[in-house]
């Protein structure tokens, strides 16, 4: 059986092994900062808004802090990896290597959603200090988590592809990742916005990631959440079908 | 007998099956052509050099049969498979040495050959690895990642990494370049072992005494065109030619007169007298009767066959490509190109 080969579990292996080595940065750092932003915007500033949904803002804001996590530190992981990789010239041991595409696709992908949901996980451990979390639809929560994660993974598989410099990379960091992610009703919900914004969000794919978290968790949410998961199922799909050509094409990574 | 990963052993069974063969190989980066038409074998067992000046094909060539690069034509196989269609294949056979020195910089130096032997499918690495941090001199550097490490043990390292699978074809992309004097011997001495034990060995290198001293034949490719292939012996007789030196007892201000018609010269402030003859026609009794006519006493005299050296600066003199390593100066006079055999 395909994952069962030695080649393929040694990437992963050598993936989770990669970033446990600099765990301070990959895992502590981002669970760091969202203890500030629950004690900032949770714990100290979230006792003057008001409910949403009929639950404390500070209830409301983690599942998005939580997403925010996972979904980030899966593309960075990806992304980091193969950039330095290409970067350090190291990546021929990957390319010379009798690993197939979808092996290596799906390496570099469980490599990335098991820092992913690692962060995931520490941001909801460590939000339990501040607040109880209810779980009102587990298998859902699970299954969204599991290919946001996925999604994201292969993102920055595919971005590091595309990427010749570690600034290109800081472009789509900076520029489309970090607003979408913003922007996608991580502190707030889209009840309060105007709505020509309201509509414009709806463009965010990252939306649908963070609401779908925060109704299995919390069962409220401002879209359908049947949609929001086959739309991430469907993004997953394509973004994997995707990933597996483009290695197969050889781009920027042949000559 | 069947490997870790269940396939038969190359070689085993195959017959005549070529180690590396090459058909019809053309590669083309936009409107430059890399390769052009590049066809030859390697056999099982062998241990063949690759020459060329930079900038020749050298790497193109084994970035094809490695996987890094992709034909625009011709066929490329491995044992018999296709480096393409059978790519998993094909590249389970061949450990491969690359020219730059690539490391990840995450891992220690044991750690680092666990995971490429993992990439390669080896279920135990833990008995190669060990032998080869001992057989390298990788021992006391075990632990440290490979940034601590000197530029010559980041180079054993590459060759560490290549070996530890065991392929079948080992691959070296100049594998001693800015290494010492005594690390090039200890390689020599280690790649002449793997050999030994059966190990089908491609090796380019700027050093021709290197190539000279390993291998069996010899390709020479210039401007991604092979201009010779044969045995190593016969590309030095094929060159069919003898350089004499003659040694004044002093210094001479000019080339006696009786030697200008035989293409003589004038080296070293006035103390050698160089001539290139023919293997076959020269009469080395006319040389010496008329130097003695001259009346310059001799202390030396001395005939070299042609070294590999020789021949590679004769096929690639002219067209672009640079002087060789050792620094043996170019120009003589190109002969007839030779024909590569297709053997």
């Amino acid at each position: 059986m395909m994952l069962l080969t030695i080649p393929f579990r040694t990437l992963v292996g050598r993936e989770v092994q990669r970033f446990w080595l600099v765990a301070t940065q990959t895992l502590l750092a981002p669970a760091m900062s969202a203890t500030l932003y629950l004690f900032i915007f949770g714990y100290s500033l979230g006792s003057r808004f008001p409910d949403i949904h009929g639950y404390p803002y500070i209830q409301f804001m983690v599942p998005g802090l939580i997403t925010m996590g996972l979904i980030n530190n899966s593309f960075q992981n990806t992304a980091s990896s193969l950039l330095i990789a290409k970067y350090e010239g190291s990546i021929v041991d990957i390319l010379t290597a009798p690993i197939s595409y979808v092996e290596m696709t799906l390496a570099f992908a469980l490599g990335g959603m098991i820092r992913g949901l690692g962060v995931g996980a520490l941001v909801l451990v460590v939000s339990r200090f501040f607040t109880p979390m209810p779980l009102a639809h587990g298998l859902y929560l699970l299954t969204l988590v599991i290919f946001a994660s996925f999604s994201f993974s292969l993102l920055g598989f595919l971005a590091s592809i595309w990427a010749e410099r570690f600034d290109d990379m800081a472009m789509l960091s900076t520029f489309l990742l970090l607003p979408l992610t913003y922007l996608g009703g991580v502190f707030y919900s889209l009840d309060i916005l105007p709505p020509f914004w309201r509509k414009v969000s709806l463009f965010n794919p990252l939306l649908y990631m963070i609401d779908g978290t925060r109704y299995g968790f919390l069962g409220v949410s401002d879209v359908n959440p049947v949609f929001s998961l086959a739309l991430i199922l469907a993004v997953a799909g394509i973004l994997f079908t995707t990933a597996v050509l483009v290695l197969k094409s050889g781009y920027r990574l042949r000559k | 007998m069947k490997d870790r990963s269940g396939n038969s052993p190359p070689g085993s069974g195959c017959g005549q099956t070529p180690a590396l063969s090459i058909r019809n190989l053309h590669k083309s980066y936009g409107n430059v052509e890399a390769l052009r038409d590049v066809s030859f074998e390697i056999h099982p067992g062998e241990f063949f050099g690759l020459l060329g000046p930079n900038g020749a094909g050298k790497t193109t060539l084994i970035n094809i049969v490695t996987g890094l690069a992709r034909r625009s034509s011709g066929d490329v196989s491995v044992f018999g498979h296709d480096v393409v269609q059978d790519y998993r294949t094909t590249r389970r056979m061949i450990g491969a040495v690359p020219q730059e020195l690539v490391y990840d910089h995450f891992f220690s130096v044991r750690r680092t050959l666990v995971i490429h032997a993992g990439y390669f499918g080896v279920l135990n690495p833990g008995p190669r690895v060990e032998e080869l941090l001992d057989r390298l001199e990788l021992r006391p550097h075990e632990n440290k990642t490979v940034m601590q490490l000197s530029g010559g043990m980041k180079r054993r390292l590459l060759i560490a990494k290549a070996l530890v699978h065991r392929p079948p074809m080992l691959i070296l992309d100049e594998p001693t370049a800015g290494v010492d004097i005594n690390f090039r011997l200890s390689l020599w001495e280690l790649l002449r072992e793997t050999n030994a034990q059966g190990t089908t060995i491609l090796l380019t290198t700027h050093y021709i005494d290197e190539a000279e001293e390993l291998c069996e034949r010899i390709g020479i490719i210039n401007h991604g065109k092979f201009v010779a292939l044969d045995r190593t012996q016969n590309l030095v007789r094929r060159l069919n030619e003898k350089k004499v030196t003659l040694v004044p007892q002093q210094p001479i201000t000019a080339l006696p007169a009786s030697l200008t018609d035989l293409n003589a010269t004038l080296e070293d402030g006035g103390r050698r007298i160089i001539l290139h003859i023919n293997h076959n026609t020269a009469d080395l009794n006319d040389i010496l009767r008329r130097m003695a006519d001259t009346g310059v006493p001799l202390i030396d005299f001395r005939v070299e066959e042609a070294d590999l050296e020789d021949v590679f600066i004769h096929l690639t003199a002219g067209r672009g490509s640079e002087k060789s390593a050792t620094g043996k100066r170019a120009g003589k006079q190109p002969a007839t190109p030779l024909q590569p055999d297709r053997a």
